[in-house]
């Protein structure tokens, strides 16, 4: 049971990341690459049909954690609070950067909301990044100082960082060199995760440019890639225990791989489509293998005393998930029912669906 | 840690106020929305699709920003109630989910199509996206609604050896006698707020000389959506939910009431007055007698019990503000009726659309139906008080045990600010949708 809500949280986690990654990617893009009006608008149409509805994966993701492990949403949510509630700060800016922008045309109006967008969008994949090294590295459960717990063994709280920037600091911070190595990964795999949406979805001027883009990064990319797996080892104690206990789950590393090997090729694909694959099976695999690494823990402790806190000891009451799976698994049916519409009303290119002209 | 409670409670309390400005009118409108394009589809006159294109771009605004200021509420739950959260998420993380899974993604993949889909999907479908995004939004209403019952009016689980709750049946969150009247009494109260807004706008364009076709059909269409829904606010909804206070919260009946001392016979309802917190009594009273005692329990000689009757570490936390809160709320409610009933008895006559002082009123008054839906809430979550959840769980076990208070201001400041800006463009916006009117909607 709470194995189907574990595997029922990361799904929801990894199309969050994936349809809300490329509208924040499209942001990154936007920022540094959209120079002229047309292509900022055929940008702008590229993602204004989708980007609240691929938020709502994100709020619907929050209240199925809120209810299936209500221990760690506590914990956690509590105990990340400053750099959660910036990210909601950074998303409540992003949206009006996007919803604003088309409502007056004036130069100096665009010129705001477009840096608004912009940047909140680059500090977003950002700090995604950095939160899945936080969750990665584990936190000081129950506050441990010399031995003894401050909190409940479960309530923690991290600072936004620590003057070592370390990992592996007395008291950690939420920004070290390690998560700050994932949230640059998070950066780099999103925009050209974006990129790829913008070739797929425009007949821009940007996109033979932005294919060179793709294979630069991507050289990037896989550096990054490389050196975290390096580094891997010295923040997660046995690192690969649970993919060679399971070697099925070693299909999770290989899309990665795939990932990257298949976006090297990104000049010669015929099919507008095939960039945005290959970014897709990157982060599927890559956000995957992350998480499954530390199974079955959510978030490690980094003492001694208390306890991880794991899919067992945070799950709400058995009968609670059970009557929950009936309507969740309806609902989700019908989500897929309804992207599947949307997706299909909205196919084809976008450039002139007139998203960025409201006014 | 007073400091703590007291900032998280405020935050809460600006953030969900400030948000809830949003849905009320989203919840409200895209009823009104359905309305004007089931009229354009029979009519097939074009200007009622204008109408609810003109619309559909003011709840498209109004829509972003509720989105975007309702994301805080679901994390705060977590942010700044992490106690509460562990302990209750068990059963109302469910309806919360619930609210995410199959009311929100309904909104949002429907309003997408709306406003930039009707010529790829036709005219049918543009009808069903708007009946969908209706649906959605009053779904999503529920469940918020099913989890406020639970926390005013706990039932259907179980207490475990460590005090969380946990659920132990599903279909009471639902049939929870909390909800049914609360639910209600909440959707028709944002059908007022939407039908004032319908109005005022037609209003602005008779008095502005401006768009005058569309002012009368919105001025004819608030009025009758505005009376009906003002009538159900206070009766049989308001009234019903009033019945249940009595009976589930008899002290918040009391305080909200005003009734500092038990009246035996007679029970008075006070129209106007001061809760003077150190005489226990009401400055500058004005009352009548009986008709409390007639609107509780339909008979003029019933015992009203006053606060006297309950030890004071049981009242809610803030008597005179839950006191003025619900008399704004029913004074209001009751001129609103008042107004649209005068309105109606015009437009029967084919006078309304000259006679200015009421199309004055109609368009003044406007902005009042938010402060009801708002001063409503604040009787449902001051009268809660001094619970989270009635009876259970206190608000001052609820927090976050790791949270500073210093950490809570700084973000408290943050939303403070970013929400003065978002009110400001929201206002720019609307307001240079309204001047350039229905007739250039494409």
């Amino acid at each position: 049971m709470e194995l189907f809500w574990y595997i029922a949280l990361i799904t929801m986690l990894t199309i969050y990341v994936i349809l809300d990654g490329y509208d924040f990617g499209a942001g990154i893009i936007y920022l540094f690459f959209a120079k002229k009006e047309k292509d900022k608008k055929a940008i702008m149409n590229a993602i204004g049909p989708f980007w609240d509805a691929n938020e709502v994966w994100l709020v619907a993701g929050g209240g199925v954690l809120f209810f299936t492990f209500p221990k760690l949403y506590a914990a956690a949510f509590s105990g990340f609070y400053l750099p959660l509630i910036m990210i909601l700060w950074l998303i409540i800016l992003r949206a009006i950067g996007i919803e604003l922008r088309a409502q007056i045309d004036n130069k100096l109006w665009h010129i705001i909301w477009d840096k608004t967008f912009g940047v909140a969008s680059l500090l977003l994949a950002l700090f995604f990044g950095i939160a899945l090294g936080n969750i990665v590295r584990g936190v000081n459960l129950g506050g441990v100082v010399d031995g003894v717990s401050a909190y409940e063994p479960h309530y923690f709280f991290l600072p936004l960082w620590n003057p070592s920037f370390s990992p592996h600091a007395e008291t950690l911070g939420v920004i070290d060199w390690f998560t700050l190595l994932l949230g640059l990964i998070g950066v780099i795999s999103l925009t050209i995760h974006g990129a790829g949406w913008i070739i797929f979805k425009t007949n821009s001027d940007l996109n033979a440019r932005l294919k060179r883009l793709i294979f630069r990064l991507n050289i990037v990319l896989l550096v990054l890639s490389l050196f975290s797996l390096l580094v891997w080892g010295s923040i997660v104690p046995n690192p690969f225990g649970n993919f060679i206990n399971h070697p099925l789950l070693f299909i999770f590393p290989l899309l990665t791989a795939v990932g990257i090997a298949g976006l090297f090729k990104i000049q010669g694909f015929k099919k507008d489509w095939n960039g945005f694959l290959f970014s897709t099976l990157f982060l599927i695999g890559g956000l995957v293998s992350t998480v499954v690494a530390i199974f079955p823990k959510f978030l490690p402790s980094t003492n001694k005393i208390n306890p991880s806190l794991t899919l067992h000891n945070t799950s709400a009451g058995h009968y609670g998930l059970s009557v929950g799976m009936s309507w969740f698994i309806f609902g989700i049916i019908l989500v897929i029912g309804y992207l599947i519409f949307q997706y299909r009303v909205f196919s084809g290119k976008l450039d002139d669906i007139g998203y960025s002209e409201k006014h | 840690m007073e400091d703590m409670l007291f900032y998280d409670r405020l935050q809460f309390a600006f953030t969900i106020s400030f948000h809830y400005l949003f849905p009320v009118l989203t919840m409200g409108l895209s009823l009104i929305i359905v309305y004007f394009k089931w009229k354009y589809l029979r009519t097939k006159e074009e200007k009622y699709n204008k109408i609810a294109k003109f619309w559909m771009r003011i709840f498209g605004v109004n829509f972003a920003i509720g989105v975007v200021t309702g994301i805080p509420m679901e994390f705060q739950f977590g942010t700044n109630w992490a106690k509460f959260s562990e302990m209750t998420g068990g059963v109302i993380g469910q309806t919360l989910a619930m609210e995410g899974v199959l009311s929100f993604f309904l909104e949002s993949s429907f309003i997408g199509i709306f406003l930039f889909g009707e010529k790829l999907v036709g005219q049918k479908v543009h009808f069903l996206s708007a009946i969908l995004v209706f649906l959605g939004t009053w779904l999503s209403g529920l469940f918020i609604m099913a989890t406020n019952a639970w926390m005013q009016h706990p039932v259907g689980f179980t207490t475990l050896e460590n005090g969380n709750f946990v659920l132990s049946g599903f279909s009471e969150l639902f049939t929870n006698p909390w909800l049914v009247p609360a639910y209600l009494h909440n959707q028709t109260a944002a059908v007022v707020t939407a039908s004032f807004v319908v109005t005022a706008v037609g209003a602005f364009y008779l008095l502005n000389k401006q768009h005058q076709e569309y002012g009368k059909i919105f001025v004819k269409t608030g009025v009758i959506f505005g009376l009906i829904s003002s009538v159900i606010v206070a009766f049989p909804t308001g009234d019903w939910n009033a019945k249940n206070v009595v009976k589930y919260q008899p002290i918040t009946f009391a305080a909200m009431e005003g009734v500092f001392e038990t009246q035996s016979t007679d029970g008075e309802i006070v129209l106007i007055g001061q809760p003077n917190m150190k005489t226990m009594s009401l400055d500058n009273k004005l009352a009548v007698p009986g008709v409390l005692s007639f609107l509780t329990y339909r008979n003029f000689d019933t015992e009203i019990k006053g606060l006297n009757e309950y030890p004071k570490k049981d009242w809610p936390t803030n008597v005179p503000g839950l006191y003025y809160a619900y008399h704004i709320m029913v004074g209001l409610g009751t001129l609103f009726i008042g107004l649209f009933f005068i309105a109606i008895i015009l437009l029967w006559r084919k006078k309304l659309y000259q006679t200015k002082w009421v199309l004055w009123s109609l368009l003044i008054l406007s902005p009042f139906s938010y402060v009801t839906n708002i001063t409503g809430w604040y009787v449902a979550e001051l009268g809660r008080q001094p619970w989270l959840v009635y009876g259970l769980l206190p608000t001052s076990a609820g927090g976050s045990p790791t949270v500073s208070s210093g950490n809570t201001l700084f973000t408290l400041l943050g939303f403070v600010g970013l929400y003065f800006l978002l009110g400001l463009l929201f206002l720019i916006l609307v307001g240079k949708i309204i001047f350039k009117g229905p007739e250039t909607q494409k």
